[in-house]
């Protein structure tokens, strides 16, 4: 298993080769289209992420071995895509991987300015309820 | 870009300005407008050789800052054609203006059980303030809805208004769809029961000319920046018949007559509404910018940004999935749109990254939103410095944003 700083890296490196914006979409656009779909019962008002623009929805589980698993959607599919981003590095980790995780590939990639508070595409929100639900599972284990 | 054009434009150094290496494409103009150089020297001339508080001084300048900000109420009022300067109350914006005005208008004319008629397309600011009037009083919010094409169902009006209706409150131009509502309809049918109307010229007064004599409307509010004007600038235009019985909004210097702990009388029109120091330097503002619009002439400005309307329309229309929403037989200053099924912001993130600024979302008018099954628009609007060359520029960033997101 990739620990979040290899994955972090991943994705730089497939980033790199684009510092066309358009590019940069393309590939979100392709990531929010490929992710799995999101589980019809998790679509509720609790789970959505205020701040954003779109309606983003996150809902997190822990699997067999203790690792915190995302699920997510948006009805904005560049949105989609960013937050694909985040289930990527995130997603499969223990809860103090992902409490501790310095997300720097966000910056890495171009994507910072999307991370201010005020931005109406909630990035901070969201990053900010994954690890939130990463905090909420390593206290009920303690 | 006929020489005309191109000499209003150069007066914009912002238009000039490049956006992640691309020329900025300003269409966010139902939000604010740029700012003309004319309006930027004339406040930078009152902090660097005028600045002083206004109305109170003995001295000097004092006097010419009074003298400026009282020669801007003048200008206004010739723009709005209102029968007397003492009309123009200067406030914030429009926000401040409706706020202002349900507080007001609310404590002097209006108790328990009467009611209020706004319509679906209003934007929050023509609700909330009414809605809060409402709950202070316990009065009731009626809304005239609206066609499938976007324009009011007029006729309903004669099943609203009853003998509790205080004021009739309604936008000029819809923010979404650019409907342009029968103003003068609604105010005859209004004043045939002696009711008064208020018109948010928000999205009226920076595309067309506006006549408040001719609208025979009781108020009719507008933001300066959203006409070239400063942010901070905002007109309350009213009737002296029901300005002068009103009570004061905000209570404070400047807007008195006399004040002692036993009691306090208020000022005369317009002061009894302008408490505490007014932004004298962006009404100075407001004024040069309303100089501007009125140099280069109503006549010229509809018939150009009704040109760029038409074009952008026929450009859209039957084109990439797009479908236009609203279908006003008259329309001004906004085009909002949706783009197959892509989202509203996935659109105007693509369209950003070209150098396109539009506005994507509920536009603050969620009770429209509703009314029309949609969540939000990609919203272009016009300003008097945009050209056929944008309008192909927004048209190429549509096309590159519909084959993304198909």
């Amino acid at each position: 298993m990739n620990t979040i700083e290899d994955i972090q890296s991943e994705i730089v490196e497939e980033f790199s080769g684009f510092d066309d914006w358009m590019d940069k979409y393309s590939i979100l656009i392709e990531l929010g289209n490929d992710m799995p779909a999101y589980p019809e019962e998790h679509r509720t008002q609790e789970n959505i992420i205020e701040g954003c623009q779109s309606t983003v929805w996150i809902y997190a589980d822990l699997d067999a071995d203790g690792n915190v698993v995302y699920q997510a959607d948006s009805d904005a599919i560049i949105v989609k895509g960013i937050v694909g981003l985040l289930l990527r590095v995130l997603s499969g980790h223990q809860p103090q991987e992902i409490i501790n995780a310095d997300l720097h590939f966000i910056d890495d990639i171009g994507l910072k300015e999307n991370l201010t508070p005020t931005r109406s595409n909630g990035l901070l929100a969201m990053i900010k309820q994954m690890k939130y639900y990463a905090m909420a599972f390593d206290a009920k284990r303690k | 870009m006929t020489q005309e054009e191109l000499n209003i434009r150069s007066q914009f150094s912002i238009l000039y300005e490049k956006i992640y290496s691309k020329p900025l494409i300003y269409l966010d103009n139902g939000a604010t407008t740029q700012k003309p150089k004319r309006v930027l020297d004339a406040m930078q001339r009152v902090y660097e050789h005028l600045n002083s508080n206004v109305h109170r001084g003995v001295h000097y300048l004092s006097n010419q800052c009074t003298d400026l900000l009282e020669e801007a109420r003048r200008v206004v009022a010739r723009h709005l054609n209102a029968r007397e300067d003492a009309e123009i109350i200067f406030t914030r914006g429009t926000t401040e203006s409706i706020n202002l005005l349900a507080f007001s208008f609310g404590e002097t004319f209006c108790k328990s059980g009467d009611e209020i008629i706004v319509t679906e397309l209003e934007h929050h600011s023509n609700i909330v303030p009414w809605q809060m009037l409402c709950q202070r009083k316990g009065m009731t919010l009626r809304v005239i809805p609206i066609t499938d094409d976007g324009e009011l169902k007029i006729e309903e009006l004669d099943n609203l208004i009853n003998d509790k209706t205080k004021l009739i409150s309604l936008a000029h131009v819809s923010n979404v769809m650019g409907t342009v509502n029968p103003v003068k309809e609604v105010v005859a049918k209004a004043h045939a029961k002696n009711i008064p109307v208020m018109v948010d010229g928000a999205q009226s007064a920076p595309h067309m000319s506006i006549d408040v004599q001719d609208l025979d409307c009781d108020f009719l509010v507008f933001s300066g920046h959203k006409v070239y004007a400063p942010t901070g600038s905002g007109v309350l235009y009213g009737k002296r018949e029901y300005l002068d019985q009103m009570v004061p909004y905000h209570g404070g210097g400047e807007m008195i007559d006399k004040v002692s702990f036993s009691g306090t009388t208020y000022n005369v029109l317009p002061f009894k509404f302008e408490a505490g120091t007014p932004d004298y330097v962006a009404t100075i503002g407001l004024a040069e910018a309303i100089r501007f619009v009125d140099e280069i002439g109503f006549e010229f400005i509809e018939k150009h940004e009704q040109h760029l309307l038409q074009y952008t329309l026929s450009q859209l229309q039957d084109h990439y999935g797009v479908r236009i929403i609203g279908n006003p037989k008259r329309r001004s200053g906004v085009v909002s749109f949706l783009l197959g099924k892509a989202h509203p912001y996935d659109v105007g993130m693509i369209l950003d990254k070209m150098g396109v600024a539009v506005r994507t979302g509920h536009h603050c008018a969620q009770p429209l939103m509703e009314r029309l099954g949609i969540s939000g628009t990609v919203r272009a609007s016009f300003g008097v410095y945009n050209s056929e060359e944008d309008v192909d520029t927004f048209i190429r960033a549509v096309r590159q944003a519909a084959i993304m997101l198909s």
